[in-house]
């Protein structure tokens, strides 16, 4: 039971590790899809003894949001734009998996100190948790690229969720629908933006932005 | 019910907006569904409504006064939308600052989304429960989002990215902050973790603090980007300049407004903790911290809508640390956020009009409103006035209770400092707006400039009467709700 659960977390680290090695946007949108679908089995198998129609509910939400709704909507923005690559981002690419290694461990390192007051599923799931947080919101900082910067959102949101299945003992199943369904419309509305960027900039590298300073 | 009311008839009249046809028609629901809000809001004021969803949603004294601001402004910023949307030229035109062309986002869609973010404000202030709280919030983010975009050129599309990623990632800072909270309520078993305002406070010290403390940061920093403290206000100036006017009041009056009531709701959990002076310490250095941000900005700032964004950091500075000193401070502070809400109104409304006469938001370039806009130019000096906190308007008189409760308390170098920002504020805004308004204006603008109408200067003429009033004379059922909202935050 404890090796499916580690197995799981240990997937997590590594589609962050994916979304930081990649330059082409294609494989970031899988990266995050499958991040989505990783979730959706943390969630089964950390309530494994006790599956009531909640916890399946809450599964089909996230699995069908994170999992399949994002990236198909994320694909069709990438066709929309037609770009496909990351081009010269902020910080490159080797630098970028240092980082993330350095991030990880950092994480390891405070998930070792925090005084938990409750159980635990496994002793990797708060680190992992500050780590997929830490890895989105470095692409959002590292990334020109709009839509990489949504993928950094989603990946941070993701990491979020994992503190929260793992850590959190019961919380309401309508907040956590009314969160998913808060992240879906901002992705929603974040596409709807980078296709307006797009359109007037010809491009959705966000460096094209300096009207607006002191 | 009538909790519901607020909530859901905004959101129907907003999907009404979308499908209506007809132009004036569709207009017409901004003032209609204004009116019906603020009868629902009123009537709270006389009668209590019980709570609903099991008290997730319960109207206390913080909750009513900050729905009272939210919908007092957008009762006036409703008229003030419908007579800026006539005027509004249609089809394409030249940007003046640029010289490039573009065309308006679809008006229905305008129409709808400002009455879905006031739906989403209205969430915010009856929420007791953490987890919806922090929904409401991350909605008003998104009906916000495609108004400031209602211009369609480069720059508004700038500030709407930059809006939605920083306050998105704010925001999910602040989900941490539930989540960190949800892990300090202690194990009981059986049972769910309580994330209701009341239910927390119940258990008062049985909280574990570390993660008390840890939770209050996370919801800080989250919803104070929201909120726009320095220095995480980035956003702000962006937003509230490139929105249509009517957006950046609302912006500033409300929504500000509103991401702070989000920051007083954990304060009171941390508060009946015990760890009150904890939260507290951070909200004046980041109160302070804000003021002296703002006052740099302002200083030498050439656009007037930007510097009105400026001020807005500040004044959020200014309640911040009310709260923060507590005591007669605390009360202060209440009554400042109803203050700058209307005056920042008022002013955002005013700045519509200087800009629809002049073209430009250029300092510089704005002479002899005086002349050319009589009544503008007096509502514009009129604010300028009030926002610097000059008597007798109403900021003076909560700026100086803020004062006069940090000096009770012992506070003296915050209250130095305090002071000192405000002169400098005050001399940065006298140099800019004593210019625009005297003078002679060029022939080039006398040409262009068209006349005031009505529906554009009689709403921010309200908000000047109603802040004069405010100034002079507190009424007894508002003083009596900004003492039930201090004490709710520990002060009296």
């Amino acid at each position: 039971m404890g090796i499916w659960v580690d197995s799981t977390i240990i997937f997590i680290v590594l589609t962050n590790f994916m979304l930081l090695a990649s330059s082409r946007l294609a494989a970031l949108v899988r990266g995050v899809a499958l991040q989505g679908f990783t979730l959706g089995a943390l969630l089964l198998l950390t309530h494994s003894d006790n599956l009531t129609y909640r916890v399946w509910l809450l599964v089909v939400a996230a699995v069908g949001i994170k999992g399949i709704a994002f990236p198909m909507f994320l694909k069709r923005t990438l066709n929309n734009i037609n770009v496909h690559r990351e081009v010269e981002p902020y910080i490159g690419y080797s630098l970028s998996i240092l980082i993330g290694i350095a991030g990880l461990l950092l994480s390891l390192w405070i998930g070792s100190r925090l005084p938990l007051p409750g159980p635990i599923v496994s002793t990797l799931a708060i680190p992992v948790a500050f780590s997929t947080m830490l890895t989105g919101f470095f692409l959002i900082i590292s990334r020109k690229n709009a839509l990489t910067q949504v993928i950094g959102y989603l990946a941070a949101e993701n990491g979020i969720f994992v503190f929260g299945v793992t850590a959190v003992h019961s919380s309401s199943i309508w907040v956590e629908l009314g969160i998913l369904l808060d992240v879906l419309v901002a992705v929603f509305v974040m596409g709807i933006a980078i296709h307006h960027i797009n359109k007037e900039f010809e491009s959705t590298d966000v460096d094209r932005f300096s009207s607006l300073k002191d | 019910m009538v909790l519901l009311g607020l909530i859901f008839i905004p959101v129907v009249m907003g999907l009404l907006a979308l499908v209506l046809r007809h132009d004036a028609s569709r207009r017409l629901l901004l003032p209609v569904t204004a009116v019906i809000h603020s009868a629902l809001t009123a009537s709270a004021w006389f009668d209590a409504p019980g709570p609903v969803w099991g008290g997730w949603l319960l109207l206390d004294g913080l909750g009513l006064l900050f729905l009272s601001i939210t919908s007092a402004l957008f009762l006036v910023a409703s008229f003030y939308a419908v007579g800026y949307l006539g005027k509004e030229d249609r089809g394409q035109r030249q940007d003046f600052q640029e010289g490039v062309i573009f065309s308006n986002a679809p008006e229905a869609a305008f129409v709808a989304c400002l009455l879905f973010f006031l739906a989403s404000m209205t969430l915010v202030t009856l929420c007791q429960h953490f987890g919806l709280l922090w929904v409401g919030v991350e909605a008003t983010t998104l009906a916000s989002a495609p108004l400031i975009y209602f211009h369609r050129h480069r720059r508004s599309l700038e500030a709407t990215w930059k809006y939605l990623m920083i306050c998105s990632v704010g925001i999910a800072l602040a989900l941490m902050g539930y989540l960190l909270l949800a892990i300090a309520v202690p194990e009981t078993p059986g049972t769910g973790v309580p994330m209701v305002v009341s239910e927390l406070m119940r258990l008062g010290t049985s909280l574990h603090t570390v993660w008390l403390k840890a939770a209050f940061i996370f919801f800080l920093v989250g919803y104070g980007t929201k909120m726009g403290l320095a220095p995480l206000h980035t956003w702000l100036p962006d937003a509230h300049s490139e929105s249509p006017s009517v957006v950046s009041a609302l912006l500033s009056g409300a929504l500000l407004n509103c991401a702070f009531l989000a920051i007083l709701r954990p304060l009171q959990v941390l508060s009946a903790a015990g760890e009150g002076p904890f939260g507290r310490e951070l909200l004046v250095f980041f109160g302070l911290l804000s003021m002296a941000v703002a006052a740099i900005f302002i200083l030498g700032q050439e656009d007037y809508k930007r510097m009105l964004a400026y001020s807005s950091v500040e004044h959020m500075g200014i309640i911040s640390l009310g709260v923060g000193i507590g005591g007669g401070a605390a009360f202060g502070a209440m009554l400042h956020a109803v203050n700058h809400s209307f005056v920042k109104g008022m002013l955002f409304m005013v700045t519509g009009n200087i800009l629809a006469a002049y073209k430009t938001k250029n300092t510089r370039k704005v002479q002899g409103m005086l002349r050319l806009i009589p009544v503008t130019g007096v509502l514009w000096v009129l604010g300028f006035l009030a926002i610097t906190g000059s008597p007798p308007f109403g900021p003076f008189l909560s700026e100086f209770t803020v004062l006069k409760g940090m000096l009770d308390t012992g506070h003296t170098t915050a209250a130095v400092m305090y002071l000192l920002l405000l002169a400098i504020i005050f001399i940065g805004m006298t140099s800019v707006v004593l210019k625009m308004s005297q003078g002679a204006p060029s022939e080039a603008h006398q040409s262009m400039a068209s006349r005031e109408i009505y529906a554009t200067v009689i709403p921010p003429a309200l908000l000047a009467v109603a802040v004069t009033v405010l100034g002079v004379y507190v009424p007894l059922p508002l003083q009596a709700l900004l003492h039930n909202a201090a004490s709710l935050l520990g002060g009296s």
